[in-house]
Order: structure tokens, then C-alpha cells, then sequence
């Protein structure tokens, strides 16, 4: 499987704490039997609203891999279809404030690692891609930091295990559990409500 | 780290082994699947020629995307239809037992699994719905997945987790009349905040709780994820074994026996320890509603919209993009506020005891002029029991629609929407913006009592002013 070590690019800037998964991609986008296209609509009524002004419609920002949020990004619902949108754009990491659970979890499980930050160094990282959107970023998940091109170095965080499985390329779990099946089997057959009912 | 929790438990019952990642190999007991979440995972199982080890661990049902008024197949929606034949496809294929529409026993994931008695305490439950949470009612530990993880349930019985810390949200004393289960945890996460629980599973503790009954706590433990935590559960007792006894999947004769004592054993420690404790008293617990655009932005039903001044300033950027959607003016009393739309329903507040006692306040009056307002059941059970009790009857003569079971306008996948900026009252658990099918739509989530008394009135108002 893929090691995921470095991540290169220019950076993208989100502002505002608690973006939920329907902002990302609204409930009516859940309509489909394939995470297919839904990169066209992330953000998209954020997007109409802001007439142009969102940072995905920038055309500075196009092609950019690092997305830039603050606190709590990605509460809400479950779906996947939310880094599924931000990856299908074009986003390959995302560096943070702090993340929701689920979205966190996501993210790990399609090979995208979100990264921490202070407070103050997030948004400091935001206001120099806004000065400078040709910026490049490099995030090194070996030494948890993030260098740019114009000499700026920020340190990042992340939880070990995720750090690891993206370092070891083990971040698809599904290989790795399905082949435990034995001791799964072991541990159903020591649960007594397996057998009731 | 805690020590002897019900959450410790569990955690350990359930543990296969640690990964390389050093993440934990965690046995899920019960995988609930629905049309929304899962067809990619089945994408998945079949790129990778994977199999299904445990189908009868998986129970699947439709609710986000069925319409609420005309079930006729083929549904006029094409994409609905579409989603349901490959759920329909999928379960057959990997032999997993499906509740289709019209079999008398589907209904939103967390509204029949606790119905048919297949959720009991002590298990882990995983759902692509971040409203699994719900089920930690039971005392088991249930939480919300992604299409990836839905796959690898799907594949292994297992999820690659890491352990949470738990908080014990101790809430003792008497709510006092006209207060709800949802008020209680609109209080919690008003007082914690939308990330509060972000690391920690919610243990919900207290005098409080334990004289609430099963859908009384299921609306609690429904809501935990929208105080950012993971899941959220409370210690089985005697409602809980009440509840189960009987129901379809529930263990019987010897089996019951041995089940309490398990269930028993399972509860936490009296001298567990936790990570976190914080503690509320019933009393202080107001009607709440929320007036801005996350669920963490609740006041009580007497109180001003709040300034911003009178918020930290951490909570200035999020009140300014609320007060603007929203378009309420910060200071304003909130009561009085017109509706447009009132919807009871949802995993949340769909269940016959919210219902019914939506219906005590809907009996003999009439929703204002120009209100749209509809009841949807949260499962064909629930409708099922309404209609036998002929609350369908006092709904409809009040003037509400009724309708068939769904999630319905709580996220509106169905043709249930907001349109334009139109204000919702709803009984629902997110005040998201576009959350109900608008991308200008506005939401005030409420107890179903106080949905009742908007509709009725025309405006956000007070239902206790009703209860003598």
C-alpha cells in the first residue's frame, strides 16, 4: 500500500470554526451510488452564497493540495462523501485547528492525513497563503513539520497511530482486519449475546 | 485514562487485538446499514472480492431518501429509486436481512433496531449515521462511521479504533413540568459547546436520567455527537431490562436470566474512574431552543437572543455568521419569533412517547393560518401504535399531515424541504445551514411540545404556558 510521508502543493485557506459535513457537501448530494463527481460540489451553497468569494472558486487557489481550516472541521453527519468531495477537488491534507472524530477517521481511511495546530500558527499559515497563494507548502509527517517556500516553518501535530499508518503506508485498514479473521471469530464465539435470541 | 466503566468494558470485551498501527481491533456486535451510506462500501467488498463473515450481525432498512407521502414502487424519484434497488441488490447478494418498506418493520436505523430489541447493553454498534449514538442508551457503545469503516464492518466484523477517554455527565434532581430529554441536551451542549466532547465518550449519570425512561434517554444519548463526542451511553438498569424484555431479537427463558447478569456486571463500577465529571441540576434546565446555526447555540425559551458581547470571544465569529443567516437580531427576545414549516419526527423525536406527548398539546387546537406542519412517524411500528391510539386523528384534525415513516425533513433527502429562507420549527438535532433542504432554510431545534406550541401559535412560544 501507498506511503503517505510527504504532501507538496500550495495551500488554500478556509476560514470559521465548526464547518459541518453538510456545508461541505449538502444532503442533497448524497444522492448517488458512487463518491463520482462530487468534487464539482463541495462547498457548493457556501460557494453560491459567497457569489465567487469562497476560496474554492478563487482561481489562485485552483490546484491547490493543502487546505487550511480552523477549529471543529467536519462535525456533523457521518458521510464520507465529505473528504471524498475535498479529495476529489483536489485536496491531498489538511492542516487544522481541530477536527471532528468521524471526519478525522475518513480522512485516515482514504489516505488523507489532517494535521493540528495552535490557534495563532493555523491562522498565521492562512494569512500567508492569502499575502502569497503561489506559496508552496511542504507537510513532513516524519518531522511533523510544514516548510514553505518562503522559509516559514510550522510544527504540527498528529496522533501516533494515524502518523504511523500513513508513514507505513497501513492506512487501509481492511487488509490488516480481515486478515485477523480467526481471532475475530475467536472473540465473537466469547460473546455471550452472539448466541441468544 | 478511565478505569472500570461501563465504556472500559466494553472496550475490553470487545478488543480482538492491537493493529500495527497500534490502534485497536474492536469487534462490532451489530452493523446497521441504510441506502445512503453503504453502496460505495459494497463497491469496495466487490473491487477487492471480499466477503461478508457475519451477515446476520448486519440489519439493513432505508430511511434518509424514502418520500413520506406516496411509497408507491417504482418511486417518482429516479435517484431513490436507484439507491434503494442496490440496497435491495446488495443484501441479497451477501444474504443480509433487509427491512424493506411496507414490511412492517422499517423505519429510521435507530428508531427499530431498539423496537425489535436487537440493541441491548453491553454491545458495540456501528452505523454509517453519526446518529448512532443513540443506542449507547441501552448501555452499549455505539457510534457513527464512515463509507470506508461501513466497509470494513462489512468485511471483518471489526473497525480499527482508538480508545476514547469518558466523561461522566452527572444531571440529578427533578426537570420540572414542560421540560424535556431534549432540553436536557440542548442545556449539556450549550453549557459544553460543539467540540466539548471531541476525544471522550459521553457516560450520562444521575438521579435525572435513571427516572427517564428508554426514549427519553435514546433522545439523549441520540445528541451526543452533536456536543462532538463520539458516543454517549447510560448504565443499563430495570427500564432498560423492562424495555427489551419480550421484544423480537431480545434473549428468553434461561438466556434472559443469564443476559441481566451479564448486563449487571457490565454497568460501571462504583469506583470507576473517569478521564472528566461535570455536573448539572435538573432544576436549572429551561425549555431550550437553539437560534443560530449550530446546536451548541441554545438559549431557554424565556431568553434574549444572546449579544455579542455577552459571548466569549471565542464564540463572537460563529454568533455573527448565525445572527446574518439567520436573520434574527442579537438582543431580541426569541419568543414570538414567526415559523413557516413545524416538523415533528426524526431519530431524535420520533418515537411514540414523543409523539403522544406531542399530541396532549396538539388536542382540540388548530395550527395557525398559513403553518405548514407534519408529523413523521420514526418507523411503520411507531405509525403503526400511533394510529391504533388515534393520534394520527388529533394531529390531522389539528391540522398537522401525517405521514409515513422516514427521515423525512430532517436532512430533507426526500421531497421534504424548506423552501427559500422559511424558518423551521423541528424536533430534528441539526440547525446546520441548508441542513433542511434549503440552502437559505433556517432551523430552531425544539422538544416536540414546544414544536407543537410554535405551529399552534405561529410563532416560537412557551409551552409551559399551557401546563397548569
Amino acid at each position: 500500500m501507498t506511503q503517505v510521508k510527504q504532501i507538496s502543493g500550495r495551500g488554500i485557506p478556509l476560514t470559521g470554526d465548526d464547518i459541518d459535513t453538510d456545508r461541505i457537501i449538502p444532503a442533497r448530494f448524497l444522492r448517488c451510488v458512487t463518491f463520482d463527481g462530487l468534487g464539482d460540489h463541495a462547498f457548493e451553497d457556501d460557494r453560491h452564497q459567497r457569489k465567487g468569494d469562497h476560496p474554492f472558486d478563487q482561481e489562485v487557489y485552483h490546484g491547490a493540495s493543502l487546505l487550511v481550516v480552523n477549529a471543529n472541521f467536519g462535525c456533523g453527519s457521518s458521510r464520507e462523501h465529505a473528504p471524498q468531495a475535498i479529495n476529489r477537488w483536489g485536496i491531498q491534507a489538511l492542516v487544522g485547528e481541530s477536527f471532528a472524530e468521524i471526519f478525522f477517521g475518513n480522512c485516515v481511511a482514504m489516505g488523507v492525513p489532517c494535521v493540528t495546530a495552535d490557534s495563532e500558527d493555523v491562522k498565521s499559515l492562512q494569512r500567508a497563503i492569502a499575502n502569497n497563494p503561489q506559496l508552496t507548502l511542504t507537510l513532513d509527517l516524519g518531522t511533523l513539520q510544514i516548510q514553505g517556500s518562503d522559509g516559514l516553518t510550522l510544527s504540527v501535530s498528529m496522533p501516533e497511530g494515524a502518523r504511523q499508518s500513513f508513514m507505513e503506508g497501513l492506512w487501509d485498514s481492511c487488509g490488516q482486519l480481515v486478515t485477523q479473521i480467526d481471532a475475530v471469530r475467536d472473540r465473537a464465539s466469547q460473546l455471550p449475546y452472539l448466541s441468544w435470541a | 485514562m478511565s478505569k472500570g466503566t461501563l465504556f472500559d468494558k466494553v472496550w475490553q470485551t470487545h478488543r480482538v487485538g492491537a493493529l500495527p498501527s497500534g490502534q485497536t481491533q474492536l469487534f462490532i456486535g451489530l452493523h446497521l446499514i441504510h441506502e445512503v451510506t453503504s453502496p460505495q462500501a459494497f463497491a469496495m467488498l466487490r473491487e477487492r472480492g471480499l466477503t461478508v463473515p457475519f451477515p446476520e450481525r448486519t440489519l439493513a432498512t432505508v430511511d434518509h431518501i424514502v418520500p413520506t407521502e406516496n411509497q408507491a414502487r417504482p418511486f417518482s424519484d429516479v435517484l431513490a429509486e436507484e439507491m434503494i434497488q442496490a440496497l435491495e441488490d446488495n443484501c441479497k447478494q451477501y444474504g443480509i436481512p433487509f427491512n424493506n418498506v411496507g414490511s412492517g418493520r422499517q423505519g429510521i436505523v435507530h428508531v427499530i433496531a431498539p423496537e425489535q430489541g436487537l440493541t441491548q447493553p453491553g454491545m458495540t454498534i456501528a452505523c454509517g449515521d453519526s446518529h448512532t449514538s443513540t443506542h449507547g442508551a441501552f448501555g452499549a457503545i455505539a457510534f457513527g462511521i464512515g463509507t470506508s469503516q461501513v466497509r470494513d464492518v462489512l468485511a471483518s466484523q471489526t473497525l480499527a479504533m482508538n480508545k476514547l477517554k469518558v466523561r461522566r455527565i452527572e444531571v440529578n434532581g427533578q426537570l420540572r413540568p414542560g421540560v424535556y430529554a431534549k432540553d436536557v441536551i440542548l442545556h449539556i451542549i450549550r453549557k459544553l459547546g460543539v467540540k466539548g466532547g471531541v476525544g471522550y465518550a459521553y457516560e450520562y449519570a444521575g438521579t435525572t436520567f435513571e427516572q427517564m425512561t428508554m426514549e427519553e434517554r435514546m433522545t439523549v444519548c441520540n445528541m451526543s455527537i452533536e456536543g462532538g463526542a463520539r458516543c454517549g451511553y447510560i448504565n443499563p438498569d430495570q427500564t432498560t431490562y423492562d424495555y427489551i424484555q419480550g421484544r423480537e431479537f431480545a434473549p428468553k427463558g434461561e438466556q434472559w436470566e443469564q443476559a441481566v447478569t451479564w448486563w449487571n456486571n457490565i454497568r460501571s463500577d462504583a469506583d470507576a474512574e473517569y478521564d472528566d465529571v461535570v455536573v448539572f441540576q435538573a432544576e436549572d434546565i429551561p425549555p431550550t431552543i437553539t437560534w443560530g446555526i449550530t446546536p451548541g447555540q441554545g438559549i431557554g425559551v424565556d431568553e434574549a437572543i444572546p449579544t455579542p458581547e455577552s459571548l466569549p470571544q471565542s464564540d463572537r465569529a460563529i454568533a455573527e455568521e448565525a445572527y446574518q443567516y439567520m436573520q434574527l437580531s442579537p438582543g431580541k427576545p426569541i419568543q414570538g419569533t414567526k415559523v413557516d414549516v413545524c416538523f415533528i419526527g426524526s431519530c431524535t423525536n420520533g418515537r411514540l412517547s414523543d409523539l403522544r406527548e406531542a399530541a396532549k398539546f396538539a388536542q382540540g387546537r388548530k395550527v395557525a393560518n398559513g403553518i405548514k406542519a407534519f408529523v413523521v412517524p420514526g418507523s411503520e411500528e411507531v405509525k403503526r401504535q400511533a394510529e391504533a391510539e388515534g393520534l394520527d386523528k388529533v394531529f390531522t384534525e389539528a391540522g398537522f399531515e401525517w405521514r409515513n415513516a422516514g427521515c423525512s425533513m430532517c436532512l430533507a433527502m426526500n421531497p421534504d424541504k424548506l423552501q427559500g429562507d422559511q424558518i423551521s420549527a423541528s424536533s430534528s438535532n441539526r440547525n446546520f445551514k441548508g441542513r433542511q433542504g434549503s440552502s437559505s432554510g433556517r432551523t430552531l431545534l425544539m422538544s416536540p411540545a414546544m414544536v407543537v406550541a410554535a405551529a399552534i401559535h405561529g410563532t416560537v412560544a412557551d409551552v409551559r404556558n399551557w401546563i397548569d
